[in-house]
């Protein structure tokens, strides 16, 4: 019998394909109760049994196409969504359910009452909103050649998810929106877009530091006219303000800067 | 040049800003042919202006010049500001080059009535054909209907437009006719069921034939400014709910008055907007639209006013504690509803996670509701049984003592020092 406090511990290298291959490891050899971890924040642990989980792409296949069998959409987006957060508790809580999912009865994914249920589910909600609002901070600042350029540094990495409604969007002009702390982006080119990521200082890619169009200056003047005339004094409310637009998007936000 | 379209934008915007319809959510129409834009069909606030309202649309007048003189309005024929006009260029190099940079949502264009009805009506669409025939522009575009203009420009404007919409002003016939005599409700009502039944031939061809063109797919709705005549938020609250019965209306907006005038017959200059009686009218709008409730519950002979210190919704439950408390683990999704504290996302939570087993207390608080509110009226498995039942004072006193000052009525202009 094992004593209470032996602990096992998943290491995997922080991909999707890592998680999984993780589920798929545990059902292979049921330890027990696991704690899952990536690599990048292990610290040795002298009491514990280190696993290192091999990534497999045909094993993490396996289980993706199982959960693709009893998860509707929504579900899948949510388990994708808390992955895209890029936390230790968003990996452990997805690892937890995908478990629950396969050993639980059909439909377990709606028991609310569960806490890595609810924790994926929480956790999709903020990466949706974090998304939401890139769709909608995003300033784009038309560059000499032509592009359309923002550089972004989201709390997640949520440019897989904002791919579509920007290529569906901006259909008919050149755009490029980049990562600057994960250091990769998106580039539209009129017909694809495609994954790019640029040698350059991170500096350089600031949106104040780009050399920009001509007419680009009295479009962010008028804009930031705009924003000032449609405001109305006697409603001022600056609590709300800060709750809607929170401080540390204001560096995207072109009315924002003096 | 360039000099003059700022100063252009800076006094249509200004005027254009008491109208507080925002929203750009409901179209789903695609971006074709590679044009540029598209709707979104939750809508994207875009920025928020320091009084806390959202910004999603480029909302402008065409023009502020206008023929009639209503009390409450800033561009009256009698008020002395600056006056200017875009012309169709000019809204149109707007609305691209902001939607370009993904300032905007679309465009909100209204106007002030110059020479007549027709005429203005026929300026601004030409505007939106500009926009979405020659620019291929695919964004969302929430066009004014001009009272008394024709029905054939009518039409012809909601195959371009994405919403439609048209303000009641005041919520009351006399409450109008005493700040504008020249209008009346009719003149609004006409539009609203023309349009509303174009709609409907649209949607019904759309059945039988694969190519209708979209007509108004983001549907209308309306605005009617309280406090500057004495309704009381009963009056408000039913015309409303008419509205949304009758001319099946996407949204009803409430914008407290800000004095603009030294008018007699209004609230005057420097007098604090009744902020908190706005929210209070959204919250019930709310109630009715997502949560069952019927307006008559909420308001009627015998509370015809809302309760400034709690929501309508606690203000209800307060007045009928004999539906109270509710069990979680029985009570059907509609009385669930119900509870203060709990919205359309717990509920339906809380109703997925009880087929799994009986709702403890400590699965109930982490899912997301007001418990410090909602607990005065639930039952969980592990609720303690209790003989003594408390007067609904005395819940909205314990409620009100854990709140935020956000709610009270003593407190809610108390002054930040830091």
């Amino acid at each position: 019998m094992k004593t209470l406090d032996h602990k096992t511990i998943y290491l995997f290298d922080g991909s999707l394909e890592g998680l999984l291959s993780a589920v798929f490891e545990w059902f292979e050899r049921k330890p027990g109760s696991i704690h899952l971890m990536p690599e990048k924040i292990f610290q040795p642990d002298a009491f514990a049994t280190v696993f290192q989980v091999p990534n497999d792409r045909e094993k993490a296949g396996r289980i993706w196409n199982g959960l693709q069998k009893r998860l509707d959409k929504k579900w899948l987006r949510r388990l994708y969504c808390t992955y895209l957060s890029e936390k230790p508790q968003a990996f452990a809580a997805i690892f937890h359910f995908c478990c629950a999912i396969f050993q639980q009865e059909v439909g377990y994914e709606n028991n609310y009452g569960d806490e890595y249920v609810l924790a994926l589910s929480q956790i999709a909600v903020k990466v949706e909103r974090e998304k939401h609002r890139m769709e909608a901070f995003i300033r784009f600042q038309q560059l000499e050649d032509g592009l359309f350029y923002c550089g972004i540094d989201p709390d997640f990495n949520v440019l897989p998810l904002i791919l579509n409604h920007f290529k569906n969007r901006y259909a008919d002009q050149k755009w490029l929106i980049y990562d600057l702390s994960r250091n990769y982006g998106l580039y539209y080119d009129l017909n694809k877009v495609e994954e790019v990521s640029m040698e350059l200082h991170p500096a350089l890619l600031k949106s104040s530091a780009v050399p920009v169009e001509e007419k680009e200056q009295l479009y962010a003047q008028l804009w930031k006219d705009y924003f000032r005339s449609t405001n109305i004094v006697a409603r001022k409310n600056t609590k709300l303000h800060v709750k809607h637009v929170p401080k540390r998007y204001w560096r995207y936000l072109t009315e924002k800067q003096i | 040049m360039s000099d003059r379209l700022i100063q252009k934008l800076n006094i249509l915007a200004d005027a254009a800003k008491y109208d507080v319809s925002c929203s750009s959510s409901g179209s789903d129409r695609k971006n074709t042919n590679k044009g540029l834009g598209n709707g979104h069909h939750s809508g994207i606030c875009h920025t928020y202006t320091e009084d806390g309202r959202c910004v999603s649309l480029l909302k402008i007048l065409l023009t502020n010049h206008c023929i009639f003189d209503c009390a409450y309005c800033v561009s009256r024929k009698s008020n002395d500001i600056e006056r200017a006009a875009f012309t169709v260029n000019e809204v149109v190099e707007l609305t691209m080059n902001f939607y370009r940079r993904n300032y905007i949502e679309g465009l909100f264009l209204s106007s002030g009535i110059f020479k007549n009805a027709d005429f203005t009506m026929e300026r601004l669409l030409r505007v939106v054909k500009k926009l979405r025939l020659e620019e291929n522009y695919n964004g969302y575009i929430h066009l004014k209907t001009i009272p008394g203009a024709s029905e054939e420009l009518i039409k012809e404007a909601g195959l371009y437009a994405d919403r439609m919409s048209i303000n009641l002003e005041m919520p009351t016939e006399a409450g109008l006719k005493l700040l504008a005599p020249e209008k009346s409700h009719q003149e609004v009502i006409s539009p609203l069921k023309y349009v509303q039944q174009q709609i409907v031939q649209f949607t019904d061809e759309k059945r039988l034939i694969k190519h209708v063109p979209k007509f108004v797919p983001a549907g209308q709705s309306t605005q009617m400014v309280v406090g500057a005549t004495p309704e009381t938020d009963k009056e408000i609250m039913h015309t409303a709910a008419a509205f949304y019965k009758n001319f099946s209306l996407k949204r009803v907006y409430y914008s407290g008055y800000i004095p603009i005038s030294n008018d007699t017959r209004m609230p005057i200059l420097g007098s604090q907007p009744p902020l908190l009686r706005e929210n209070r009218l959204y919250q019930t709008d709310w109630l009715m639209r997502f949560y069952g409730f019927h307006v008559n519950e909420l308001l009627n002979d015998a509370n015809p006013h809302l309760d400034i210190d709690v929501d309508p919704k606690l203000s209800w439950a307060l007045r009928n504690l004999h539906h109270f408390p509710v069990c979680l683990n029985t009570a059907p999704y509609r009385m669930i509803l119900r509870i203060p504290g709990i919205g359309v996302a717990s509920a339906q939570k809380i109703v997925q996670a009880r087929k799994f087993g009986k709702l403890h207390l400590y699965q109930v608080k982490n899912l997301g509701i007001a418990y410090s509110k909602a607990k005065h009226f639930i039952r969980c498995v592990d609720s303690p049984f209790e003989l003594k039942s408390f007067q609904a004072a005395q819940i909205k006193a314990f409620i009100l003592a854990e709140s935020q000052s956000k709610y009270l009525k003593t407190d809610h202009r108390q002054l930040i020092l830091f």
